[in-house]
């Protein structure tokens, strides 16, 4: 979230699309209630299904499955045909003027540069035309009549998302899509702020990626970026989702999102010149010029002494990739035969990635599985046999499996970054059960073991093993104060200010005294002086103590800011961007809900300003700090894989068959830049087989697949089932509680169908199409009924980018079991 | 809960607070009944570690910690100091403590050996010390130093890890930690999914 919980309550107009706040995130929703009791706002739901969310709305239009963006560039076209944007806003705080290089364009389907063989582009013409004769700047158009400038190329392109053909597309009335356009744009003035909540909804999709840029597209033009009651904000899935995250445990990215080395980062220089980018404008904070000062500080914390200016701060230590290594990518190498061990904490793979099928054989490929759990999982147990639920022959399963006992929230200390970036520390109320262990002592075990067979037996590369600074009280169980010390960081020399250009010989003075914890990421150096395992979460525990376990329930400005509830990151920002909240003489757009402000000599107001304190509105800065061009960003260049702007594409399965946005190019249905394996493509259904769309969702009683094993939640959603519409219902003389089977390409599953007038066929292009949901919950271990695992049916594809899996748009049959 | 102590709260409940509407306290009146199992607990705050609204809860902890005493989480309820959730749970938060007491909680680390169809108790060393040996094994065999250029890689990719998005920033911190010192680059969390 770029805003906070609290925050939506300072909404006009609440939408929520690709999420459903009501049931998944009940306590968080109640803002949106505040807001609509005490604002007057409005709430507009957007969704196949007619959700709890949507029963409380103003205003609800249905959308079929997987045509967000198709919908959104309808919005996109409407707000530019009516002159409904902020257009003070996106002049100068967008790249709408910015001149793009004159090769770029788009044709039937593809952006320029499409190369078929490799599914990818070719991205040189995605590009910003540069000035050569000053600093290659990027060249602008103020009075945005360039056909070149993005805010023509913007509108060229979304002209062809005519509420038509928007309507064709996505099954939604016209009249209802224009409703919802017309309460979007309605918020283009500075007195007017939308909000948008999303979540997986958005995410699970092949063009998950798009679906969200999209959004964010529209927050720009709005005006609405930066402001309270604005921004664009993902209502995430798990307590610490956020914070792993942010951690990055994940392969392209080290803490902080910092790109990890690969093959072709040859040197230490070389990997930090290509992540160290240059302004792009005259005047801008350029605030990623501080990436080395982020990477040599994580180096310092990671290596201690064993990283230093000798062996390049250690950089031929950490690994270097050289392919993907996401999820999908990670199971099609085991499914492969390439993958000997797995190690598996806190998730349930088997249940979680799409295709179980292809999973199953994958596990049974592996030599040896680790399972870190604090409960049963299907996981674990993969090698059993469950009858239908998961039919294998486990004596000629070869995979050794152990099964690791972890403990649950409430027998272990340390924080939790909640889904607006606050980070909260809580304490353990318990002991855990029999022999169980935190994650964090399992994985510092292992990793000890691992020390001392390096340091006796020897064996490869054993330098990066032995040489990790570990120097914790309890090498085996490092506290949770400790590590939370550790990421904050230290200065590990004297830290000094720059000389002062006023009185260079002045002596230098010392900003932070050596030892002591760093109090902001302003203090992090690049010579080895200061250690940091995360530099966005420099500052959670300063020297004046665990700023995370701060409890000051005073919100002095009276707009949910909460500043001394925890700590927010970055800097204990709770508004991101909040300059731009401002206009650019430096005042509150809206001066009702004012979060900073420049008062003559610095930045100031209920928020911890999003820009350097001192840089006033006559410097030129643009207020999005972490671009070099220090504006948002309207045309993506080379940043997205499948082009600068979103554009529509069908799901991998599409109940349509064709793409209406370039209805004579059958290469581009799907998204021309997804990555598919070979076999995975085979495996995607047909509509004559699998007429129907299908998409998975979460109940309000349940939580993933943890739920199902507590009493309370089997109680009270105890069987699985799937939901259809009652024409659908009707049509296959199908009758509420009746048993069906749900057949997609990759397999079938057999549930109780709960027919609802929640989700009604929709015409699309001229036929009618029908929706199944499919809810998650179940599998066949817990304490609820055994059910089948619903990834039974999803396709092995993933977003382009991202390569989250498609979960929310496939196709199935369905027939009386 | 079934479904008489069910009612038996709510009736309490609905007692205690007319009575406190009338201005009495209603404690003497309670302690007659049965003794406040509440009054002698631990308070201490937490996260619900569900979906990332992250709600405040106080969880109540009956046992004074003395030797053989083992402590136990009698209560879970939403904090009404938290600025977020002001006191309330949803569906899913209110069955914590059911979460917490779980019966498919794992107690002991197990092995399944190669196709067999059952789970064996083992010790955490044993744990340990096989799993060490097999990954060591594993790295020492398939780790990549130079890759076909020759250009230093240092990377081992024939083991994986899949890391939980539930688990705190500290143990998030450790893990990516020991992963990356050990060269693994076949590393992903649930949090993309």
């Amino acid at each position: 979230m770029t805003n906070s919980w609290v925050d939506i309550k300072n909404a006009d107009l609440v939408l929520i699309m690709g999420g459903n706040a009501a049931e998944a995130h009940p306590c968080g929703f109640k803002w949106v209630t505040e807001a609509m009791q005490q604002r007057n706002a409005k709430l507009v739901v957007v969704d196949p299904r007619f959700t709890r969310s949507a029963a409380v709305a103003d205003y609800y239009a249905p959308i079929r499955v997987g045509t967000d963006i198709a919908f959104l560039a309808g919005v996109i076209n409407y707000m530019l045909s009516n002159d409904k944007v902020h257009m003070e806003y996106v002049k100068t705080y967008t790249n709408a003027t910015f001149l793009v290089n004159d090769k770029f364009s788009f044709e039937n389907g593809f952006f320029t540069g499409y190369d078929e063989g490799k599914r990818s582009y070719d991205k040189s013409t995605w590009g910003y035309q540069r000035d050569k004769s000053k600093d290659e700047f990027v060249m602008v158009d103020e009075t945005m009549q360039s056909p070149n400038c993005v805010y023509q190329l913007m509108k060229k392109h979304y002209s062809r998302y005519t509420p038509e053909l928007v309507s064709k597309i996505c099954g939604t009335p016209k009249d209802a899509f224009l409703k919802v356009a017309g309460f979007i744009a309605g918020t283009h003035t500075p007195d007017r702020v939308m909000t948008i909540l999303y979540a997986l909804g958005w995410t699970q999709h092949s063009v998950g990626s798009q679906n969200i840029r999209a959004m964010a597209m529209i927050q720009l033009l709005l005006g609405n970026m930066g402001r309270a009651g604005g921004g664009v904000n993902a209502l995430r899935g798990h307590a610490n989702v956020q914070g792993i995250t942010d951690m990055c445990l994940y392969s392209e990215v080290l803490p902080g999102y910092l790109g990890a080395p690969t093959d072709a980062d040859t040197t230490r220089e070389d990997y930090l010149k290509v992540r160290t980018p240059k302004p792009l404008r005259p005047n801008q904070m350029n605030f990623p010029q501080n990436f080395p000062k982020w990477h040599t500080s994580l180096m310092k914390a990671w290596f201690g002494d064993a990283a230093n200016k000798d062996n390049n701060f250690a950089y031929d230590m950490m690994p270097k990739r050289d392919t993907a290594y996401d999820a999908l990518a990670i199971f099609e190498r085991m499914y492969q035969g390439k993958v000997n061990g797995f190690l598996c904490q806190g998730f349930n793979p088997l249940a979680a990635i799409p295709n179980k099928k292809k999973l199953g054989i994958a596990f049974a490929k592996l030599k040896f599985l680790v399972v870190m759990d604090p409960l049963q999982t299907e996981t674990a147990e993969f090698w059993k046999n469950f009858t239908d639920f998961n039919n294998v022959e486990t004596d000629k399963i070869e995979t050794e499996v152990f099964r690791l006992p972890a403990t649950c929230f409430a027998e272990e200390t340390g924080s939790f970054t909640n889904s607006s970036r606050v980070l909260q520390w809580h304490q353990r109320a318990t002991e855990p059960p029999g022999e169980a262990k935190t994650d964090a002592e399992i994985m510092a075990s292992l990793f000890m073991r691992m020390r001392d067979l390096y340091k006796k037996d020897g064996g490869t590369f054993p330098d990066a093993i032995v040489n990790m600074a570990w120097a914790y009280s309890n090498p085996n169980n490092p506290a949770p104060e400790e590590v939370a010390r550790e990421f904050n960081g230290k200065a590990l020399g004297d830290v000094m200010a720059p000389p002062d250009p006023k009185n260079p010989k002045e002596p230098p003075k010392v900003l932070v005294k050596a030892g002591e914890q760093l109090p902001g990421f302003a203090m992090l150096r690049d010579d080895g002086s200061t250690s940091c395992g995360n530099w966005l979460y420099c500052g959670s525990w300063s020297q004046a103590g665990n700023n995370m376990a701060r409890r000051d329930t005073s919100d002095p400005s009276g707009l949910g800011v909460y500043p001394n509830w925890g700590f927010s990151w970055p800097a204990n920002r709770r508004v991101l961007y909040n300059r731009a909240g401002a206009d650019p003489a430096g005042k509150p757009w809206d001066p009702k809900r004012k979060g900073i402000a420049w008062n003559g000599t610095a930045w100031a107001g209920s928020d911890v300003p999003d820009i350097a304190p001192a840089l006033g509105p006559d410097s030129g800065a643009g207020p999005f700090i972490m671009t070099p061009e220090g504006v948002g960003r309207l045309f993506a260049v080379g940043l997205m894989a499948e082009g600068p702007f979103p554009e529509h594409y069908e799901p991998f399965e599409t109940p349509v068959g064709v793409n209406l946005m370039c209805p004579s190019n059958a290469k581009a249905v799907s998204n021309p830049a997804a990555r598919v394996y070979k076999g995975d493509m085979e495996q995607f259904g047909k509509m004559a087989e699998f007429p129907y769309a299908a998409t998975t969702y979460r109940l309000t009683e349940h939580h993933h697949f943890w739920t199902k094993n507590a009493r309370a939640n089997a109680a009270t959603q105890p069987a699985q089932f799937v939901e259809i519409g009652d024409e659908l219902a009707k049509e296959k003389g199908i009758a509420n509680g009746q048993m069906v089977k749900v057949r997609s390409n990759r397999g079938e599953i057999k549930a109780v169908a709960v027919v609802t007038k929640r989700i009604k066929a929709l015409e699309v292009n001229g036929k009618k199409v029908h929706t199944v949901g499919i809810p998650i919950h179940w599998g066949f271990i817990g304490l609820a009924k055994s059910g089948y695992l619903s990834n039974t049916l999803t396709p092995f594809v993933g977003d382009a980018n991202s390569q989250t899996p498609e979960f929310k748009a496939f196709l199935v049959n369905v027939e009386k079991a | 809960m079934n479904r008489r102590q069910f009612f038996r709260t709510c009736a309490a409940g609905l007692g205690g607070s007319s009575i406190a509407m009338l201005g009495f306290s209603p404690q003497p009146v309670l302690a007659q009944v049965r003794g406040f199992k509440l009054a002698r607990t631990t308070e201490t705050r937490s996260t619900c570690p569900y979906c990332s609204v992250s709600c405040g809860v106080i969880m109540y902890t009956l046992g004074d910690n003395a030797k053989n005493n083992k402590p136990s989480i009698i209560h879970v309820e939403g904090d009404p100091d938290h600025p977020v959730n002001r006191g309330t749970l949803c569906p899913k938060g209110a069955g914590l403590l059911d979460m917490i007491h779980s019966p498919n909680r794992l107690k002991y680390p197990e092995v399944r050996e190669a196709k067999s169809k059952e789970w064996r108790r083992i010790s955490w060393d044993e744990a340990y010390t096989r799993i060490a040996k097999h990954m060591k094994e594993d790295r020492d065999k398939n780790f990549i130093t130079k890759n076909d250029k020759g250009v230093t890689v240092n990377r081992w990719n024939t083991t994986a890890m899949l890391a939980s998005s539930a688990a705190s920033n500290e143990s998030g911190y450790l893990t990516v930690k020991s992963a990356r010192g050990m060269g693994m680059t076949a590393f992903d969390t649930q949090a993309r999914i």
